[in-house]
């Protein structure tokens, strides 16, 4: 079975305030990553602040553009890709985000911003498009009236369940969710983490879990990678890398979790 | 972290009322349309027209049949008000206008696509306010001809980099937020995500400063008319009329006061107004 | 009776802007701090942890409303003028919070503002208040302070920063140090330190703590002792082991058991009921402020 994602020798730099503008020092958020993604399967994404774990995932749904590497999404590369071919990606490839707040606009109800990828990618009547998004609401746990409430009327919870919706509305194959559970209180969490669990087993999602949280990755994950400072220092089985570690930042990272003394 | 987590005290922030700004809304609004309805119905209500000259009526005091008095030419000063404030409302709102209409587009498209878009349009931009407001304006007065339509466009381009600016600045903090690339990938295009999501989120600061800026736009008007290089004579204005009546300030003070009280009202309406949708804008609505 | 902090039936409610009564951000909150203790309060959004926190250095906001009695010392903190507010806060009393940033004058070397919290307490020179900031940057961990005494807030890392804010919250060696979620917004790797810090320098100067706190692994590091609320009552309080293995509260057992580190992997996690859910709290939030959204029913 080939992997639906393959991602060889990515970097991507960033350029500094620092120097004289055609010459400006770059840093390199991800630098020269590699890894896979199977269907059906979750790969968790763990490092810190810096680490250049939420570029990644950037690139890989074409939010950003790499400056080096290859990424092939069901063997097709998709740097090479416009028009209706990347869109066709894009129908495929869909991303959950963390902020509860800035992940949905303010300003629409929240049954219109789970339509939207249907709308953009001219899925279906407008008729069946609603029928779909009261389906959405059902299978992610909301209730469906509350569709047209704004954003603000909602809980965290609620919101990230929309932007979950909204991810699932063009059916897609991969999901790339960005500490979609940070925001989120423990309990609520919990939650939101079932639902995935939930999706994945009815809908077959592959998902790539970005988190700087060692216990939740341990919980949904198939296989980590670790990242520090850009680069993927580990990789490997969940089990494995949880109880043995090789790499000396993987150690580092699971003694930090607080524990009883 | 969840907001929610701060507990109740954040809980409050969304409830708290914001009664003044409806209240400076509301006030600035009713005295604008007064004011706009006034200005339209000009020909209508006044009471003569403001271009005739009698000599038997020069510099009379106000009576019962000219409530404001009349000027040196004898012409009645409450009509050439009327007809002034026209003018003024006309120039200073249309300016506004026409600058938001460019700066708008502008600012957007340096905030939402950056690099070599921001630079080019940006630096543009700068080289305009360099200038002194007034001295663009009398340049371009001194190229193009005086006139209201002139002193409308110079007015345009002052306020055309102050304007693309502020637009600029909130859709950069627009842009950034998640549902603006989740738009993106959920397969909008650029024009789409503009249209949709990164314009109706980053209009509110830009509509304050205009209604701000139009305030100062009735005063430059009223400043170039005043020096002679605006509305040109004998149409009525405002500032033209201010620069008559200090000859007679002495003898005939209403001939210069009333012109003036009617340009501190139309600015305070403009004021009053700006002040209220900033309050309503600031500070949950726009900046994220 | 060595309690530093006493909360004695203690409600805070807020003012609504339709004047319909809100529900109490804390409810009938009762409990002591023990001289020396690191006590935690565990709960989620809601729960009016940190209400309770800010109502000791009487920083909730004006229109909110305190009933009950709050003893520092032994000493009623909620009848107090200001100037005697502001002689405890930094003094007696000192409290740090999740965002250092935000407690930190941009534009001053941190050094200064250190110093600045000690000259205000005490009599003393500007030369020995120096000399003591760069004593207390040492003491937190802060390499070469004396070089870094003149740095501005935004050339420290998050971690260092939070040191800086815990340094001048010790300044004048209080007696009780508040600290609301202090580590939330730290990786974990600099939050560990962080904590480590915090226990350390209790010890050395018989601190007592109150640690406000949303992960149980935390608390379960560095509490001897912890509460739980939820829905701003306190549900219940116990030595940390003890609670933490044997919980009685069906909410804490819920919350306890949502813990994905402590489940076994790919199963669902047990979901906490209805009745003690943070969503159901926010549910009845919205709907008192915005009456109109009654018809949509919670999930």
């Amino acid at each position: 079975m080939s992997d639906l994602l393959q991602v060889d020798n990515l970097s991507k730099t960033f350029a500094t305030g620092r120097g004289l503008p055609w010459n400006r020092r770059r840093v390199a958020a991800v630098d020269n990553v590699s890894l896979s993604v199977q269907r059906g399967r979750t790969l968790g994404l763990v490092g810190e602040s810096g680490s250049g774990k939420s570029t990644l995932g950037r690139c890989i749904l074409g939010l950003a553009k790499p400056d080096r590497g290859q990424i092939s999404f069901d063997g097709v590369e998709v740097q090479a890709l416009s028009g209706r071919a990347l869109a066709d990606f894009r129908r495929r490839v869909q991303p959950v985000f963390q902020d509860p707040y800035g992940s949905l606009d303010p300003r629409w109800p929240v049954g219109r911003s789970v339509r939207e990828s249907l709308d953009c990618f001219r899925i279906g009547t407008p008729a069946e498009r609603d029928r779909r998004v009261l389906d959405l609401f059902a299978r992610v746990g909301l209730n469906p009236a509350l569709a047209d409430r704004l954003p603000t009327h909602l809980s965290g919870g609620q919101r990230q369940r929309v932007g979950i919706a909204a991810a699932l509305a063009s059916s897609p194959e991969l999901i790339i969710a960005d500490e979609p559970v940070s925001a989120l209180d423990m309990s609520v969490q919990a939650q939101i983490l079932n639902l995935f669990l939930d999706l994945q087993q009815d809908l077959g999602l592959a998902l790539i879990f970005i988190t700087h949280d060692l216990g939740v990755v341990k919980h949904v994950s198939d296989n980590v990678a670790v990242m520090f400072r850009g680069s993927i220092v580990e990789t490997g089985d969940t089990e494995r890398i949880m109880s043995h570690p090789r790499h000396l930042y993987t150690r580092t990272l699971l003694a930090a979790v607080p524990r009883p003394r | 972290m969840s907001s929610e987590l701060n507990g109740s005290i954040a809980s409050t922030r969304g409830r708290l009322p914001r009664r003044s700004s409806s209240r400076f809304m509301i006030i600035g609004g009713a005295m604008l349309l007064a004011l706009a309805l006034i200005a339209a119905l000009a020909p209508f209500i006044a009471p003569y027209d403001p271009e005739t000259v009698d000599a038997r009526r020069v510099m009379n005091a106000p009576d019962f049949l000219h409530p404001f008095g009349s000027d040196v030419l004898g012409r009645d000063v409450l009509s050439r008000i009327l007809y002034g404030l026209r003018v003024s409302l006309a120039v200073s709102v249309s300016a506004v206008a026409a600058s938001l209409s460019l700066a708008v587009p502008l600012g957007l498209l340096s905030g939402y696509f950056g690099r070599w878009v921001d630079t080019t349009i940006s630096r543009s931009l700068d080289m305009i306010l360099v200038f002194p407001a007034m001295l663009l304006a009398v340049t371009f007065i001194a190229i193009l001809g005086p006139g209201s339509v002139v002193t409308a466009i110079a007015i345009a381009v002052i306020y055309l980099p102050i304007l693309a600016r502020v637009m600029r600045t909130s859709t950069l903090i627009v842009s950034r937020n998640d549902y603006v690339a989740g738009a993106r990938a959920r397969g909008a295009s650029h024009l789409r995500v503009l249209a949709s999501h990164v314009a109706p989120n980053a209009l509110g600061p830009v509509i304050v400063q205009a209604s701000v800026l139009s305030a100062f736009a009735l005063q430059l008007e009223a400043g170039l008319s005043f020096l002679g290089l605006g509305t040109q004579p004998p149409t009525p204005s405002l500032g033209g009329m201010l620069a008559d009546g200090r000859e007679v300030l002495v003898q005939a003070p209403w001939v210069e006061i009333f012109p003036g009280l009617a340009i501190v009202v139309a600015v305070l309406a403009f004021t009053f107004l700006g002040e209220g949708l900033r309050q309503a804008f600031d500070p949950r609505g726009v900046a994220e | 009776m060595s309690a530093v902090l006493s909360f004695g039936n203690v409600s805070v409610g807020f003012a609504t802007p339709n004047g319909a009564p809100s529900a109490p951000a804390v409810n009938g909150v009762s409990l002591e701090v023990t001289r020396g203790e690191i006590f935690g309060i565990i709960g989620e959004s809601g729960s009016g942890k940190s209400t309770l926190a800010n109502a000791v250095m009487g920083l909730l906001p004006g229109s909110a409303a305190v009933t009950g009695s709050i003893r520092v010392n032994g000493r009623a903190v909620l009848g107090l003028g200001d100037d005697d507010l502001r002689g405890m806060r930094g003094n007696e009393v000192a409290m740090i919070f999740q965002d250092a940033s935000a407690s930190l004058d941009p534009t001053w070397p941190v050094g200064d503002q250190i110093a600045e919290t000690l000259r205000a307490h005490r009599e003393i020179s500007r030369r020995d208040a120096q000399a003591r900031a760069i004593a207390l940057m040492t003491e937190v961990g802060i390499a070469d302070a004396a070089s870094r005494y003149s740095d501005v807030p935004h050339r420290f890392s998050g971690g260092m920063r939070q040191r800086v804010v815990i340094a001048a919250a010790l300044a004048n060696d209080p007696q009780l140090l508040i600290a609301d979620e202090p580590t939330s917004a730290l990786d974990v790797t600099i939050q560990a330190q962080v904590l480590q810090l915090i226990d350390a320098l209790r010890r050395r100067h018989g601190t007592t703590v109150l640690l406000i706190t949303h992960d149980v692994g935390v608390v379960s590091q560095l509490c001897d002792r912890v509460g739980v609320m939820y829905g701003g009552k306190l549900l219940e309080v116990g030595a940390t082991r003890n609670l933490l293995a044997r919980p009685t509260h069906p909410y804490t057992r819920a919350l306890l058991a949502a813990n994905p580190a402590d489940a076994r992997r790919g199963t669902r996690l047990p979901v906490v009921p209805a009745e003690w859910s943070v969503e159901s709290l926010r549910e009845a939030e919205l709907l008192r402020d915005s009456p109109s959204l009654a018809g949509a029913a919670n999930e």
